[in-house]
């Protein structure tokens, strides 16, 4: 493998990665935080692919697409939260996966019913549709590095919010100990409220910004989802940063797995699990 | 978050009496059934051994696991490779073989899950059941994505498993069998320790029962009992493919036992039934107008499932010991 090719794979890694860590984020924050197993989470991506491509039709741009469907996923999450989920806190895990396995039935036949079962594919923006030449042969696609670009600005706004900000302050002090924050006037209620959104979006936005190069097909999200347990598993269960770097090795060991052992690479990235799992069985960073 | 709940281990003696009476029905399905019939309760009772196989852990031992049909999967794989397209083999070596299979697989993946506990084991076992679904998907050898067929039944020698009737009859022995094994077990020390790892780790640890090598144990035959279940599946319905490993499979036998009430087998078997059951009336639902009501029936299900969650968690066998209580009680 030559040095630019090792570039591309190696930047298609960190994208990769990056995506999944836009996902195991809200997975791990509403795990960490509520203590809900959100089986449906991998739903929501799913959906926000298919938002990316019927509202970039019906709006005529993309950018737009983006800011109109994150803010439908943010009502959405609210309204699913208030709904359903909030029963759920402090009810078996078990219950919990039941209800969100129901959820994935029900959302996956609301797309059917919505938008059908055909396979899609979205326009990349004209802006973004580039490619940056590396070699005579070899050159890399700017939409992946403008993917790369805002997944890490949302990490970073992600991690500001969380650990500079009150409303930061407040969802820490919630995961801690929720009694005791309720206790000192914290209306923890719609702290887990805006925390449920805060994963539907994000894992929405994931959705949308993947749709173009992806391409746009029924049951997208089973998949990612099972991605994702690998990476809260391996990063810990409730750990922002351990997720972050869960999804990049996973993203390293998936991408580079694909080139270079492609006949296991299926398997490889459960075998780094187990690994994991044997040395430390709570994850790299217990939260 | 206090740990899941078995449910009416000791079964109440009305309760007892009506499964009774159930099982004489099940007995005579063959004798007054359509073949159709005949095949579709068969398969019901396939997946109630599954369901049973997959209680040890949920509902006796408090391990909610995701990843089991990765146990129904490999027996029936296992099956598959063992039978020539030519003839059928021997049931006698080619079972225990295929169950063996499944319970060696339980073993080495145990070993890394059981240490895990709540969430984890939840995410862990999906995590691994998806390596063995990927394993059998990506590789042309083991099937691939199309999965493998089985043109014989398996030979039992002394009777003919190729007759719908017998194959029915010996697919309910295998029931009946498993069902009393596992409430023997349920009641023996072994059983007691299980339940005791459930109600309280940490004491149980204290007792000085080792729980790593009990959870693992019951792991591992909770494993061979769905290869059990694979195996009959495989010889009944004469293929194997991936999707029989996937993560909906796993989360329906879930499923299943919730909606019987778990912890004591039985409700896993109505269960069973009754999941399955109301899978087909979902497939099988007239179009109302333009609307394909059949096609949408995981919608149906969904709301199905969310439904049950909220109104009847302790599912048909709880509701059922209720409505029972109550009428020998004579309140209302």
């Amino acid at each position: 493998m030559d040095f630019a090719s090792f570039l591309i794979q190696l930047l298609n890694s960190v994208q990769y990665g990056l995506l999944l860590f836009m996902l195991a984020a809200g997975l791990t924050l509403i795990f960490g935080i509520m203590g809900v197993v959100n089986l449906a989470h991998g739903s929501f991506y799913m959906l926000g692919a298919y938002l990316a491509w019927s509202l970039a039709a019906r709006l005529g741009s993309f950018a737009l697409a983006i800011v109109v469907g994150t803010l439908l996923a943010v009502a959405f999450g609210l309204l699913l939260e208030k709904v359903l989920i909030r029963h759920f806190y402090h009810r078996d895990h078990l219950d919990q996966v039941l209800l969100t396995f129901g959820l994935i039935y029900i959302f996956e036949e609301m797309r059917s019913i919505l938008w059908g079962d055909d396979v899609h594919g979205v326009a990349m923006p004209a802006l973004l549709a580039a490619s940056i030449p590396l070699t005579d042969t070899l050159s890399y696609p700017v939409y992946r590095l403008f993917m790369s670009g805002l997944c890490i600005v949302l990490a970073i706004g992600l991690y500001l919010l969380i650990s500079r900000t009150k409303l930061g302050m407040k969802i820490r002090a919630g995961a801690f100990n929720h009694e005791m924050t309720e206790a000192l006037g914290v209306n923890i209620r719609l702290i887990h409220a805006l925390v449920f959104a805060l994963g539907v979006a994000l894992a929405t936005v994931a959705g949308m910004i993947a749709a173009p190069i992806s391409s746009v097909y029924p049951n997208m999200g089973g998949s990612v989802l099972i991605m994702c347990f690998v990476v809260v598993v391996i990063g810990g269960i409730g750990s922002v940063r351990g997720a972050l770097i869960a999804a990049l090795l996973v993203g390293f060991v998936d991408t580079f797995g694909k080139v270079l052992l492609p006949q296991v690479s299926g398997m490889l990235v459960y075998m780094l699990m187990a690994l994991v799992l044997l040395y430390k069985p709570e994850g790299l960073f217990k939260a | 978050m206090s740990a899941p709940k078995a449910q009416l281990e000791t079964l109440p003696r009305s309760l007892t009496l009506m499964l009774a009476v159930a099982l004489i029905g099940l007995a005579a399905v063959p004798v007054f059934g359509a073949d159709y019939t005949i095949g579709l309760v068969t398969s019901m009772m396939i997946m109630a051994i599954f369901a049973m196989s997959l209680d040890l852990l949920q509902g006796v031992t408090g391990l909610v696991s995701l990843g089991h049909a990765a146990f129904f999967g490999l027996a029936g794989y296992a099956l598959a490779f063992m039978t020539p397209s030519g003839q059928a083999v021997s049931l006698w070596w080619t079972l225990p073989l295929a169950v063996g299979a499944s319970a060696l697989a339980a073993l080495l993946i145990g070993f890394f899950v059981v240490r895990t506990h709540g969430i984890y084991f939840i995410m862990v076992t999906m995590a691994f059941a998806q390596m063995v679904y990927f394993l059998f998907f990506d590789i042309k050898a083991l099937g691939g994505s199309d999965g493998l067929y089985l043109n014989f039944k398996p030979d039992a020698g002394l009777f003919d498993l190729e007759d719908k009737r017998v194959f029915f009859w010996f697919t309910l022995a295998c029931l009946v069998a498993t069902y009393a094994f596992l409430r023997r077990l349920l009641f023996s020390p072994f059983g007691r320790a299980l339940a005791g790892i459930r109600a309280n780790g940490h004491r149980m640890r204290a007792l000085g029962f080792a729980s790593f090598s009990h959870k693992l144990a019951a792991f591992t035959l909770a494993g061979a009992l769905a290869g059990l279940a694979g195996y009959l599946w495989a010889a009944q319905t004469g293929f194997m493919n991936p999707e029989l490993m996937g993560f909906h499979m796993s989360a329906h036998a879930i499923m299943m036992v919730i909606l019987g009430g778990m912890g004591n087998f039985a409700g896993a078997i109505v269960g069973a039934f009754a999941f399955e059951y109301l899978l087909h009336l979902f497939k099988d639902l007239p179009d109302i107008g333009s609307f394909r009501t059949g096609k949408h029936w995981q919608l149906w299900m969904g709301l199905f499932i969310v439904a049950i969650v909220i109104l009847a968690p302790r599912g048909i066998l709880g509701l059922l010991a209720r409505w029972l209580q109550r009428k020998e009680t004579g309140d209302d």
